[in-house]
């Protein structure tokens, strides 16, 4: 029994993304089109090369014929996968395994999330499986706020210091989304915005939660050694994990809501395989499931690159802004780039094509050597884990 | 399958019939009148937005059956606010009291005699046969009327039968019927009518005179033999003329609950009767008379198990418990005759009745697992163990009754409901075990990380006219 992954057996040859955000004017559909053909123009080939694809969406729709209708796909297998805002990275992680296998030469994975068409605040699930009604009815930032309190309590922080490492995020992200022209908050936001918006969930504000958006965001796979036929610069994949928890958080005493134990063993193992001894020293940059501050704050110390008790100081050191030691969401991370479910954990992997290529502009970090993606899926207590490392050859 | 165990087989002391036990429950609110565009004075009790009769007539069952081995043969659930007009509503409580599948069940409804009636019925019993009678009301008038202002809401409940520790002999207890246009409501209207007061008086006082006198003589007693004697009526002066003609003095007559609870309609008989079970010195002889389409009349006698077999709440202990600073407008939108702007959230889905029927334990007498294996608590039960692992090795552990603590919790002003923010929290229980859920009768600025809790039965929401019953929990009481 092992996860013994696939590193640098895969490589991705081309990416797309859609602008994240309100698109009033544009279904499913169209999102899908747009990243699926702007990552066949980045790896330099027609759609028609593609051999399978794996299509990731939460609510906007079902099976493969989300995607084989408008691009017209003709006959190819198309895989519809979930794992709630996992979902982007789960795509990636199975056609990344179809290559590697050897079962197809050329994938794509691809994520679409179409949420601003709902009406309703917020992030709202459509499943509608018949229940006994003893669910919990808490929404996504009530569950992610109870990590705040939690922390601060551990760690013998004051309110107001929490509140001043929270508000630090909000403000990196921002002012991150702010060099970013795809994302959906474009707009660097000053700390007093931030404290005075109005709460969401316990000492949350609506600054503190990520944007609620459109869009989509595709990669094209396939064996490293294939790479070059279709890109110069390719990036490598050094490891893919996904850990789905035992969900008894909210069962057993013994969880104390400060961090998240499926993130620590899903970054043990992509790490395992990866071969990362020390995260803090050797990961250069990353991605992570900024969905709430708090998130962000826990996942430092999850990830290995803050001590346990650290993340906050290293917050205020500036450790993970772009020019600090360890970048962490250059792109803006959830937060402010916007969070469409199915597309989120491939935006992610975006932000590395760009970033190892020097085409992230004026938010480009210097020369990156790996890089970390991170997706969650559900709530602190109960969720699914995303991790993967990145790089070049 | 149902967790009370039958009756324990009779050992040689003796028997008798009467009152077993008893409960009650005045919820958290209270309406000062003065803040009511009707006015008065004092204040009623006002059941929360998640509440109805169905969960208040839980919570005063719970009071009556704890750490009781008797278990009921019949469950009568009297009400004029059922919360189904179709649909056993003594099915909700019987299920949320985990009361055996052969006691029968049986709602009583549409006048506020009926509570008080369920406790004449249930003394008749023979034999092994133990009724709980459980009354509850949630009285809405219109709004600025008096009903409005008069009603309060509140729940009773009494186990009825023959044992060896009987709090109360019901020593008498009469009836009379009379076909009178006093209060009326159709099955479309929202709020009940009366007519005017000085008619229905001139008819009830007459029968609640002859019932008071009939059951006097079935007990073998006078009026002057009664330590104390409650009436209830909408009409107060009914009370003072009976008492003229029927010889009785000042000093007999009970609090009426008026100034604090207000009338709880089909439950208010038996509230006034529980009050006044809740300080009864044995030997004392209790009258408890209702005027409504006619009257009833029950006399008891208390024993001296009186002061041993008294519920964890005396009603005075609820009506302590409070807040007293419910705005009328907020009573008004959880009853829904003020409309109000619903969040921008889905509706919650109406819950599905095969699951419900599956998980009836858990969901209505929040009825848990126990891991034979490493005993470990398992909210909501499973079948492989949240700690160690074992599979199908699990107790069912009930969970109704346990204490808890506050681990964490957040105040959420997203989630849908009538009455935001909502209260969320992370409860863990003192004899292990933890669970999510939301937090009633609370106030957002004084949730604390360790609060002691308890568990209560609420509706969470009514869908598609399904009403979803589960457990909160509450700062205890």
């Amino acid at each position: 029994m092992a996860s013994r992954g696939i590193r640098d057996r895969v490589a991705i040859v081309g990416m797309g993304c859609t602008r994240f955000g309100e698109h009033w004017d544009r279904g499913a559909s169209d999102l899908l089109v747009e990243a699926a053909l702007e990552a066949c123009a980045s790896a330099g080939t027609e759609r028609d090369a593609v051999d399978a694809y794996w299509l990731g969406t939460l609510t906007s729709g079902r099976s493969g014929l989300l995607l084989s209708e408008p691009l017209k796909t003709g006959y190819k297998p198309i895989t519809r996968v979930e794992n709630f805002c996992a979902t982007g990275s789960e795509a990636l992680r199975n056609a990344a395994y179809a290559v590697a296998c050897g079962a197809y030469d050329l994938v794509m994975a691809i994520g679409v999330e179409k949420l601003k068409d709902s009406g309703y605040s917020g992030l709202v699930s459509g499943a509608g499986v018949p229940t006994d009604g003893t669910q919990s009815s808490m929404t996504a930032p009530a569950t992610f706020s109870l990590l705040a309190p939690a922390y601060a309590k551990k760690y013998g922080l004051g309110e107001d210091t929490l509140r001043h490492v929270l508000t630090r995020i909000a403000c990196k992200n921002h002012a991150n989304g702010a060099r970013n022209p795809k994302a959906q908050y474009q707009r660097a936001v000053p700390a007093e915005a931030i404290e005075s918006a109005p709460k969401v969930a316990g000492m949350l504000g609506v600054f503190d939660c990520s944007g609620v958006s459109d869009g989509a965001a595709a990669a094209i796979l396939c064996r490293a050694e294939d790479a070059h036929k279709y890109s110069d610069s390719p990036l490598v994949i050094k490891a893919l994990s996904l850990i789905a928890g035992p969900a008894d958080g909210a069962k057993r005493q013994a969880y104390d809501y400060t961090f998240f134990p499926e993130v620590v063993a899903s970054a043990a193992d992509a790490y395992a395989q990866a071969g990362v001894r020390d995260a803090r020293d050797e990961i250069s940059m990353a991605e992570v499931h900024d969905c709430f501050t708090p998130t962000e704050l826990v996942l430092m110390e999850d990830l290995g690159f803050s001590r346990r008790g650290n993340a906050w100081q290293d917050t205020l050191d500036g450790r993970f802004e772009i020019g600090g030691e360890q970048p962490v969401n250059p792109d803006g991370g959830l937060k402010s780039f916007g969070h469409p479910i199915g597309a989120s954990g491939l935006r992610m992997m975006y932000e590395m094509w760009l970033q190892f290529r020097g085409e992230a502009g004026d938010r480009q970090v210097k020369s990156p050597k790996l890089g970390l993606t991170h997706n969650l899926g559900g709530a602190p207590g109960r969720c699914v884990s995303f991790v993967s490392v990145v790089g070049v050859n | 399958m149902a967790g009370r165990k039958p009756r324990r087989a009779c050992d040689n002391t003796p028997t008798m019939a009467g009152i077993l036990r008893y409960g009650s429950y005045v919820p958290y609110c209270r309406l000062r009148r003065s803040s009511m565009s009707s006015g008065g004075r004092g204040e009623r009790s006002a059941a929360s937005f998640d509440e109805d009769a169905t969960s208040m007539a839980v919570e005063a069952g719970r009071e009556a059956l704890r750490n009781c081995e008797h278990a009921p043969t019949e469950l009568l659930f009297a009400s004029t606010s059922h919360a189904y007009a179709e649909k056993l509503n003594a099915a909700a409580v019987h299920a949320a009291l985990d009361l055996p599948a052969e006691a029968r069940s049986i709602d009583l409804a549409s006048c506020s005699r009926s509570g008080l009636a369920a406790l004449a019925i249930a003394s008749r019993l023979k034999g092994s046969e133990t009724a709980l009678v459980c009354a509850s009301d949630v009285v809405v008038g219109a709004p600025m009327g008096p009903r409005e202002s008069g009603g309060g809401d509140a729940a009773c409940a009494f186990l009825v039968g023959e044992g060896t520790e009987v709090v109360a002999a019901i020593a008498g207890a009469a009836s009379r019927t009379e076909e009178l246009l006093d209060v009326w409501r159709g099955p479309q209207q929202r709020f009940a009518r009366q007519w005017e007061e000085r008619f229905v008086q001139r008819r009830l006082v007459p029968a609640l005179q002859a019932a008071l006198e009939s059951s006097l003589r079935e007990a073998g007693l006078s009026a002057r033999d009664l330590t104390r004697v409650a009436v209830d009526t909408s009409h107060r002066k009914i009370a003072s003329s009976l008492a003229r003609s029927a010889g009785l003095q000042a000093t007999q007559f009970a609090d009426d609950l008026q100034g604090t609870v207000g009338r709880a309609g089909a439950a208010h008989s038996g509230l006034l009767l529980a009050n006044l079970l809740d300080s009864a010195e044995p030997g004392d002889k209790i009258a408890v008379v209702c005027a409504a389409d006619g009257a009833e009349a029950v006399i008891v006698e208390a024993t001296n198990h009186v002061a041993s077999m008294r519920p964890r709440h005396s009603v005075a202990a609820w009506i302590g418990s409070k807040r007293s600073s419910l705005p009328y407008q907020t009573y008004l939108k959880w009853r829904e005759i003020l409309p109000f702007e619903a969040p921008r959230r889905p509706d919650p889905p109406r819950p599905a009745a095969p699951p419900m029927q599956r998980s009836e334990r858990w969901k209505y007498a929040f009825v848990g697992s126990r891991c034979r294996s490493c005993g470990a608590a398992n909210l909501p039960p499973q079948r492989v163990c949240v700690e160690c692992g074992s599979v199908d090795d699990m107790d069912q552990s009930p969970f109704a009754d346990a204490t808890a603590r506050v681990a964490t919790y957040t105040v959420d002003h997203l989630a849908y409901s009538l009455q935001q923010p909502v209260v969320a929290a992370v409860v863990d229980f003192d004899q292990g075990g933890r669970f999510a859920c939301e937090l009633a009768d609370v106030d957002p600025d004084k949730v604390a990380i360790g609060q002691e809790l308890e568990m209560t039965f609420r509706r969470l929401y009514t869908s598609k006219g399904v009403r979803n019953y589960f457990w909160k929990a509450r700062p205890r009481r």
